[in-house]
């Protein structure tokens, strides 16, 4: 039993009410007096350089304000790698990649307008596969790599169509395979995805006559929005603002900078008015940036008892035509490339490269969803080959606290996440060993899997957080941070440590909700299940300092010192003599003698929190410490397949990450479910189809996303809570880890089911059957006998 | 061409001008403001956009305005009880049924006409009832154990 009052409870949301009442703001619900409307015209060819354009007629149009091409906005954008243009410059690298904007009255006369543009386009050879565009005649996609602004951490190969390669090495991965008693090597796969997030994208800009910029942004981080917009722009930071409406849902997708730079030019070319962009959904399928693909091959030595000896990983990241993000995914994927298992001898390559398609960006899990498809399915193979039980077998190689050396060489702390019990309490929930229950049908077939899985922010080593905590004349307070609200509820679990350290019910914390980078804290990025831990640790300080201020009042008043007095029921009072005390109210203004004369002030808590520790990896090796915490867990399913059709059935999910601490079980187990249930639709269902470069499917319709009866009825959060002693409250980040496990679970399901090895993701029924057809054909025959009533 | 519908929203009579061409999802966000209706493809793929029309779950991107001369239509703001929450919207808010909160709207107005047709459905009644409505942050467990919780 917890013994706090606010952290540790299931409390509910504190944005709740505006949700529930339809009163939540999101960017599309914004409009400006004076507000013009934009529509983009989309190139039909995925690679070909763009001779000339022609706008006179669409800008003849009744009501068009301005019209703009890609030469009249010369800049390079992008967070990581300034690949990305604002509109397509010289070349379209996309089919669907903007090339050309319409700024109307009206979205119907912008909509009608953009189709009279006309461009001339010279085709070129273009290239969908990002093995293929690794390879020497492949067409070169970015010719200027070599010329982008490029954070010193990646190394772009100019001249080829590799934006980064990340190199991990460790020991000597020669000696480890000649040591091996078994070597078993496999190629994985999974396609590119969408984030599928609910709200679409939305932008408005207003760029004043005075220079002065105003965004509103569906996007998850105000600050990196704004340093960006003023970086790839040159307009100075201080002229910026960035207002953060609710988001409705990110994933990821809303990170780093969108559509924002394009805004504000439209706005400036539309005699400063402010400009909405919002796009459909046809639209963001072919326009917005998506989850990379990935190709793995592992090799892996392992010795007769199962230790691990080797592991030689190569991994291909398909991120589209631009990669200023996803160069950061190929990193974060290269130096976790072997998950979290303790092995001596290791080398693996990570290249993230460019390729005609939709361009890739941060997607919930960042790579390592991807990664561990190909890792936790490779250890199953391995187990089996072994005849060693999965479960045995990984509790042999994986990272132990206190002991193990990861993948970088970074020891793991005393306190890290206990990774085995996670393992454990799923085998458990799942009953491991024990077969599972026959299906009805006689042509179905059971099975279960579980796969383990690590990760931690991938940041920069110098990443900050702040936070104020500022008290109102009756004692409320007005919490302010930077981290946005895109539904994973950080806000509520730092309201609840707020409450639970200044002793004020939850109903009187504000966290105002039209937020923004002129009206919150710092934080860099809403990203990478940061928010928590270190937002929350600049809250934790804030808290500190606030309640020091007032004591130090209350300590002039009741003369006594600081240490004797304690916060309790919105007082604060003597520790030893609880009657002797002041209400906040009394004291957080100021206190005031009964004779007038008055002393302290309002009461203003401050709190900042920079990661420590962190270290720039070693260029040739990856060695070093990326992240301030990992957190562990793992994820498990029990499958029905019908052999027949190939469709798969998720009987139970469960899932056990070790957390440090659940401020909030309800948000947590929030969490997972919707990880769980978002995973299993990426495994199950979910791909982005292309025919010469265009998207087949851009609607829901076909793409198909987990509806209420695909969810699982039997999902579980396990939560194991081994704390982090310098979490806030010992916690450690949750909100992407839990979809990282589960398409691997479920791989491992489902090749159990069937005796087969499944590859490849999605595990659509069309490739489930094709490969029992190939694998296991035995099977689909026994279950045709079966149908006929054999 | 623009025709003069009257129609009731939320309880209140309202007469507006709307073009042949506009759909109930145009009229209801941009012309009279109700942004609690969400729109999330405009072609009746996810659902975000339902309303209640005499009572029933309607897409309203997929219904064209002029059609609902002397119809009643009911948006999310509809079903708070004299401006306060009511049980179902409370159930909601204690199972934790919404993240971002931008599907919210939608599964409040399709379970509150579950459950006044049927009071008390069961699970699969309510996941065949809610399919036509995607939410991408939830799972939708939460969603199904607050509609159940409402119901008993
Ligand atoms: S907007 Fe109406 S169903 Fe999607
Ligand atoms: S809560 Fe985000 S889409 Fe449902």
């Amino acid at each position: 039993m917890t013994k706090f009052k606010y952290v540790g409870r299931p409390v509910p949301r504190v944005d709740a009410m505006e949700k529930v009442t339809g009163s939540a703001v999101f960017t599309d619900d914004i409009e400006l007096p004076g507000m013009l409307h934009t529509k983009l015209l989309r190139s039909p060819h995925p690679h070909a350089r763009i001779v000339e354009t022609r706008t006179d007629r669409a800008e003849a149009v009744e009501g068009v304000v301005s019209v703009v091409t890609g030469r009249d906005f010369p800049f390079k954008l992008g967070i990581y790698v300034g690949d990305r243009d604002v509109l397509a410059t010289e070349k379209a690298l996309w089919v669907g990649q903007p090339v050309a904007a319409v700024v109307a009255e009206t979205e119907a006369i912008a909509e009608k307008a953009v189709q009279l543009i006309e461009v001339e386009y010279e085709n070129l050879e273009a290239v969908f596969d990002a093995r293929k565009a690794m390879e020497e005649d492949a067409p070169i996609i970015h010719e200027r790599l070599g010329e982008y602004r490029t954070l010193p951490i990646f190394s772009p190969r100019p001249g080829t169509n590799i934006a980064s390669v990340f190199t991990l090495k460790k020991g000597d991965i020669e000696k480890g395979f000649a040591e091996a008693d078994l070597i078993v090597e496999n190629e994985f796969s999974l396609p590119q995805v969408s984030h599928a997030y609910m709200e679409t994208m939305c932008f408005i800009a207003r760029h004043g006559a005075d220079g002065n910029v105003e965004i509103w942004s569906s996007s998850q981080p105000p600050f990196i929005v704004r340093y960006l917009t003023s970086m790839s722009l040159d307009i100075p930071l201080s002229k910026i603002v960035v207002h953060a409406p609710y988001v409705g849902g990110g994933f990821g997708g809303k990170a780093g900078l969108n559509f924002e730079p394009l805004t504000v030019l439209l706005s400036k070319a539309s005699g400063n008015r402010p400009v909405k962009l919002r796009l459909t959904r046809e639209e963001h399928f072919t326009v917005a940036a998506i989850r990379p693909g990935l190709h793995a091959t592992v090799k892996t030595g392992v010795k007769k008892d199962g230790r691990i000896v080797a592991e030689k990983i190569v991994y291909v990241f398909d991120a589209g035509a631009n990669a200023d993000y996803a160069v950061n995914v190929g990193r974060a994927a290269g130096y976790d490339a072997i998950g979290p298992y303790d092995i001596p001898n290791v080398e693996a390559e990570s290249f993230t490269v460019y390729t005609n398609k939709l361009y890739a960006t941060a997607f919930r899990g960042f790579g390592h969803m991807e990664l561990h498809w190909a890792i936790e399915r490779q250890r199953d193979i391995i187990a089996k080959k072994l005849g060693m039980d999965p479960i045995e077998f990984r509790a042999k190689n994986v990272l132990k606290p206190g002991i193990s050396e990861t993948g970088t060489g970074a020891r793991l702390r005393e306190d890290a996440a206990n990774l085995e019990e996670c393992l454990r309490r799923v085998g458990d929930a799942l009953e491991w060993g024990k077969k599972p229950a026959k299906p009805k049908e006689p042509w179905k077939v059971r099975g279960k899997g579980l796969a383990v899985l690590m990760k931690g922010p991938a940041i920069p080593p110098n990443t900050a957080s702040s936070a104020v905590v500022r008290f109102n004349e009756d004692a409320s307070i007005e919490l302010m941070v930077g981290t946005s609200e895109m539904g994973q509820g950080t806000l509520t679990s730092l309201t609840q440590m707020v409450a639970e350290r200044l002793r004020v019910p939850m109903e009187k914390i504000r966290v105002a909700s039209l937020r923004g980078t002129a009206s919150t804290m710092y934080t860099w990025q809403t990203v990478g299940s940061r928010g928590l831990f270190m937002d929350g640790r600049a809250v934790l300080e804030a808290n500190k300092d606030a309640e020091s201020q007032i004591k130090q009042i209350a300590s002039q008043v009741l003369h006594v010192s600081e240490e004797d007095l304690e916060l309790a029921e919105e007082k604060v009072r003597v520790r030893e003599e609880p009657w002797r005390s002041l209400t906040l109210a009394e004291v957080v203004m100021g206190y005031m003698y009964p004779g007038g004369n008055s002393i302290g002030g309002p009461v203003v808590g401050r709190g900042s929190y920079i990661a420590t520790g962190l270290s720039v990896l070693d260029p040739d090796t990856g060695q070093g410490n990326p992240a301030v915490f990992e957190t562990f867990g793992c994820q498990g399913a029990e499958v029905e397949v019908n052999v027949l059709t190939g469709q798969v059935e998720i009987l139970k999910a469960f899932s056990a990450f070790d957390i440090g601490r659940a401020i909030n079980p309800l948000l947590v187990e929030g969490q997972v479910y919707g990880g769980t249930v978002m995973a299993s639709s990426i495994a199950l269902f979910e791909q982005l189809i292309y025919q010469e470069g265009v998207l087949l499917n851009p609607h829901f319709l076909d793409y198909k996303i987990a509806r209420m009866s695909d969810a699982p009825e039997d999902m579980v959060s396990i939560s194991v809570e081994n704390p982090q002693e310098d979490g806030p409250y010992g916690a450690r980040g949750i909100g992407e880890l839990t979809m990282i496990g589960m398409a691997a679970a479920l791989g491992n399901a489902v090749s159990n089911a069937l005796n087969i090895e499944i590859k490849d993701l999605p595990m659509t029924p069309e490739n489930v059957w094709k490969a029992v057809t190939r694998q296991n054909p035995k099977l689909l025959e026994r279950a045709k006998r079966y149908l006929k009533g054999e | 061409m623009t025709q003069r519908i009257e129609l009731v929203i939320n309880d209140r009579c309202r007469t507006v001008e709307v073009a042949s061409n506009t759909t109930l999802l145009e009229m209801l966000r941009d012309q009279l403001k109700f942004k609690s209706v969400k729109p999330g493809c405009w072609r009746g793929d996810c659902g975000l956009c339902l309303v209640l029309i005499d009572g029933r779950p309607i897409k309203s991107c997929l219904v064209l305005a002029q059609e609902l001369d002397d119809r009643e239509v009911v948006t999310v703001e509809g079903l708070l009880d004299n401006g306060n929450i009511t049980r179902l919207h409370q159930s909601f808010i204690e199972k934790g049924a919404l993240q971002c909160g931008y599907c919210t709207p939608a599964f409040l107005l399709a379970s509150e006409a579950l459950l006044r047709r049927n009071p008390h459905p069961t699970r699969e009644r309510v996941c065949e009832s809610m399919n036509g409505i995607l939410c991408r942050c939830t799972g939708y467990k939460q969603i199904v154990d607050a509609i159940l919780a409402a119901s008993e």
